[in-house]
């Protein structure tokens, strides 16, 4: 799995790339806890090159939005599409993270 | 039906090697895509389960065969821990809301919806999960 980080004006957005699993969920959840950590509370975590995730992976992604709720951060996901899809809707997931259908409109719903 | 078996220590180090072997062993039997990502899921989930409560004290090792049968493909995760059905934990909540979301229970909901079949059997001091795929894109009722 590889995070790169990319500010922009009113959020931090977080692509991801690879394999979310439970190898590597810590290192996201690392992470985006630092970052939590350092004051920033707005996140858009973009999964346009996510090729697999299992449930350590959404464990991860639910353990930091509960953090970053606590803190009345904003977190959206983008680009949640095909296999990594399903595993949204079959968890349950899907309903309770906000989903949009790009960076773009993710940045925008931030506001 | 004939089985390859791969045997490690439980431990999460090993699990690219546990899925590699499998996905190996599924391409071989060419199982669609689709069938063989949701299995690559169930299988994750079943041995970081073995990883993590099997040996509470010591380490130990998980077995995790592959085998096929016609129109089937059959994975085996064994482990000789306490004996202990997966199968058993309740189903998990999938509907409540973001603060009240459980982190639990997840992977064994992985394992039941992901695969065709799912059955637990205690072995000569072995449990045993077994993950049946079938080949056909439909599931059999």
């Amino acid at each position: 799995m590889t995070i790169q980080t990319t500010k922009e004006a009113n959020a931090t957005v977080l692509t991801i790339a690879g394999r979310m699993d439970a190898v590597t969920a810590p290192e996201y959840e690392k992470a985006l806890n630092e970052r939590i950590a350092a004051g920033e509370s707005a996140f858009v975590i973009d999964f346009q090159g996510l090729e697999y995730i299992s449930s350590a992976g959404l464990r991860a992604l639910l353990a930091t939005a509960k953090l970053l709720k606590t803190k009345n951060g904003q977190i959206r996901l983008a680009n949640v599409l095909g296999t990594v899809r399903e595993v949204f809707d079959i968890s349950g997931f899907g309903s309770i993270f906000q989903i949009q259908d790009s960076v773009a409109a993710a940045l925008a719903d931030l506001g | 039906m004939t089985f390859d078996t791969l045997k490690c220590a439980a431990t999460l180090e090993n699990l690219n090697q546990v899925i590699e072997f499998v996905e190996e062993a599924a391409d071989r039997f060419q199982l669609a895509t689709k069938k063989k990502f949701g299995l690559l899921i169930a299988v994750e989930e079943a041995f970081v389960n073995v990883c993590h409560y099997a040996y509470p004290d010591a380490g130990g090792d998980a077995s995790i065969s592959c085998g096929t049968d016609n129109g089937t493909f059959v994975v085996e995760i064994a482990d000789s821990g306490a004996p202990f059905d997966v199968l058993s934990l309740p189903a998990p909540d999938t509907t409540s809301d973001i603060m009240d979301r459980q982190v639990g229970g997840l992977g064994v909901h992985f394992i039941r919806t992901l695969t065709d079949q799912v059955s637990y059997r205690r072995e000569e001091g072995n449990n045993i999960l077994q993950m049946i795929l079938h080949k056909a894109e439909d599931t059999p009722p």
